[in-house]
């Protein structure tokens, strides 16, 4: 059935308003744009891990979640998650819960959660191969405890544990490339997106996921105004000239066979990104062109990597 | 009708286990424990047992993956033993706060460094305040009677607790001694099946699980957890009871021996309390007033019970198998002196550390501490209260 943003956005909200997260954050639209894609009569069991989302959305005595949601730790929510898929899969068998009725199991945390502290247990669970849809987004740092580097961080972008000063340019690392790794897991598919336009592309993507068996991995591009640095108004035009700039090139991997999901009608210097937002600011001082230059020349060559996958 | 049979601690336990069929047992390999879930394997290719059987790659992903089933509905079981409890601890301290009644057998084993296979407590007594009940057990019939009473205890309405079965590393783990085994029917029965008011996947009504708790209501949780952990004494002992009347085998929170009139004593744990009660026999044929004082169980810590089994002794030394690093004591030791307190007549109290990474204690070493308890007594001096034994001097 071909997308239709009106139907989309007449359905029942799974993800309530009254969440504390910040007006122009994107994970509240990840949050809610994962649960429409779920069929409406199947049932969700939402896994988090520690983070921002988690003390903004389940702050007790309240939850912004229509669906069963568990919180356990930051680096384990893809093991908690695998508890729950085993417990759907023996209560199907003992007949304690309903077999006819499609239990789906959704993990999300952020980059720290997912990169980094919570990557064995991400791979762990891959490599079991869980019926889970895993949802990153990715701020591109800790934010929750106020924007410190991680793997997932760009290089050059500056961070409360990588500030630019008269020694320093940003994060001296370029940025892990988990979707890669993840299709290395061999799952049956993986994709990255982001948030803009009207959304097809996230919601196309999160629905083939999460209807896909086994485990899947959808990778998320969400800025933070506080870490990034931009008006809260601005998010989707960030998320826009990241997929220009091809600093977040939109692809699928579906069994292994790479698909480009979009492709820029003119491809733009990286700085168009990189201009947005405070973080980068340091890059556009006199004497730091090179650092231009060096983060152009690492996007064109993830680019043609990933162009040469895609054919 | 029993089953006399010939099993080592972690066979005992696998055996529980496959009796009990619980619905998830998620696993990961650590010496001594490891043989449980490799029992359990077995019983899954089998057709034993209808366990959702998970190989995850950690601990900290063993017991988080139990937090999950269980907090989705089911009966969820692991093993671990040493670094594996300790890489765990994150984790006990959300099942415990959860509320999430888990069952987990430890197979106590020193902790590094120097890295260590052997047994002592430095393992579940460093997660004493994680807020998992610990029951400990003297030999392999302990370890099984134990495990079929622990689903009981942890997944009832006034606790909701995860619960620890603790065996000796080795000592206990590995040795075959003979055993009474129980029906498999028989234990299903006693055991029942779980059924939790609310979970994860209960249709009707969806469930959310591990808020953010700020100030206005954190205290309010912890104090009810706290609750839980008193009421567990009763619970404890009411299972017991039901266990005495259904197997024919006695339990309390503490096991007194030959302390009618004891005049000396001691308070231990685990498997040395039979080795030391092979010294009190001895003593006693000699005359001598010594008694011993096992706890069976250290969380929730039956601190009247021990405080009223040795109040009329002259001297008691409490044996510590796990070193504290307090520079005043053990961790038994500490917690038994508190229980103490308030007495009007206090016996007085020294703490001896022994036996860390299995170093041997046998009933020689528990002569010379009963000889020491006699000088105490007799002179009403303790000399040096807190000491280390059965180690090289230089």
């Amino acid at each position: 059935m071909a997308y239709n943003l009106k139907e989309e956005m007449n359905k029942k909200e799974r993800f309530n308003p009254g969440h504390r997260l910040c007006a122009g954050c994107g994970a509240g639209i990840v949050c809610r744009a994962m649960m429409r894609a779920v069929d409406e009569n199947d049932k969700a069991v939402i896994c988090n891990a520690t983070g921002c989302l988690e003390v903004s959305s389940f702050q007790y005595p309240y939850t912004a979640w229509d669906d069963s949601y568990i919180h356990t730790a930051f680096e384990n929510a893809s093991s908690t998650a695998s508890g729950v898929c085993a417990a759907v899969e023996v209560m199907k068998r003992k007949g304690k819960i309903n077999t006819d009725t499609n239990y789906k199991i959704l993990v999300i945390g952020g980059d720290g959660g997912t990169y980094d502290i919570g990557f064995q247990s991400l791979s762990g669970a891959l490599e079991r191969g869980h019926d889970f849809t895993y949802f990153c987004y990715d701020n591109n740092a800790y934010m929750n405890t106020g924007t410190q580097r991680s793997s997932a961080t760009p290089r050059f972008a500056a961070a409360t544990t990588t500030p630019s000063g008269v020694e320093s340019v940003g994060k001296k690392q370029d940025q892990k490339d988990l979707t890669q790794i993840v299709v290395a897991h061999g799952v049956h598919y993986a994709a990255q997106t982001t948030l803009f336009g009207n959304l097809k592309d996230f919601s196309e993507k999160a629905h083939r996921a999460i209807y896909t068996e086994g485990p899947t991995f959808v990778n998320v591009l969400t800025p933070c105004p506080r870490g990034w640095g931009y008006p809260q108004e601005d998010l989707i035009a960030i998320c826009k000239a990241a997929i220009d700039t091809c600093v977040w090139p939109l692809y699928e991997v579906v069994d292994g066979e790479y698909r480009l999901t979009y492709e820029p009608k003119k491809k733009l210097p990286v700085e168009d990104f990189m201009k947005l937002q405070t973080r980068f600011a340091h890059c556009f001082k006199q004497g730091n062109e090179w650092t231009l230059e060096a983060a152009q020349k690492y996007v064109d060559k993830k680019w043609e990597d990933l162009l040469s996958k895609c054919k | 009708m029993s089953i006399r049979e010939r099993l080592s601690g972690n066979e005992a336990i696998a055996t529980a286990m496959r009796q009990i069929n619980p619905d998830v047992f998620a696993m990961f390999p650590i010496t001594p424990s490891t043989e449980i879930p490799q029992y359990f394997a077995q019983y899954v290719a089998d057709g034993k047992v209808d366990t959702e059987f998970i190989c995850v790659e950690s601990e900290h992903s063993s017991l988080s993956a139990c937090l999950g089933a269980e907090a989705a509905g089911c009966r969820a079981v692991t093993a671990t033993s040493s670094a594996g409890l300790s890489f765990m601890n994150e984790v006990l301290y959300v099942a415990a706060s959860s509320r999430l009644p888990v069952v987990l057998a430890v197979a106590c084993r020193a902790l590094t460094g120097p890295i260590n296979i052997n047994h002592d407590y430095s393992d579940s007594m460093a997660e004493r305040d994680s807020g998992f009940i610990q029951i400990y057990a003297e030999n392999n019939q302990e370890v099984y009677d134990n495990y079929l009473q622990a689903h009981r205890i942890a997944e009832h309405p006034d606790v909701r607790l995860p619960l620890m079965i603790c065996e000796d590393g080795f000592i206990t783990s590995h040795a075959i001694e003979n055993i009474e085994l129980e029906e498999d029917e028989t234990v299903k029965k006693f055991v029942g099946e779980y059924h939790p008011e609310n979970y994860l996947l209960k249709e009707e009504n969806p469930l959310a699980v591990g808020p953010y708790g700020i100030s206005a209501y954190y205290m309010e949780a912890r104090v009810a957890q706290a609750h839980a952990m008193m009421n567990a004494k009763k619970v404890i002992l009411d299972v017991a009871a039901d266990f005495e009347k259904t197997f024919g085998r006695k339990y309390g929170l503490i096991e007194e021996y030959r302390m009618d009139d004891a005049e000396i004593a001691m308070v231990i744990m685990g498997s040395s309390a039979g080795t030391a009660k092979a010294c009190v026999d001895m003593l006693r044929k000699n005359g001598v007033k010594a008694g011993l004082v096992k706890v069976r169980v250290f969380r929730p810590f039956p601190g009247e019970e021990i405080a009223k089994a040795i109040a009329n002794c002259k001297a008691v030394a409490v044996m510590d198998k796990s070193e504290g690093f307090s520079a005043c004591g053990g961790p038994l030791y500490a917690e038994t002196c508190g229980a103490c307190y308030n007495l009007k007549n206090r016996p007085l109290m020294v703490d001896i550390v022994f036996g860390l990474g299995g170093r041997d204690f046998t009933v020689d070493s528990a002569k010379t501490v009963f000889d020491r308890l006699a000088t105490i007594a007799e002179t009403g001096e303790t000399g040096e209260i807190y000491t280390h034994m059965g180690q090289r001097e230089r």
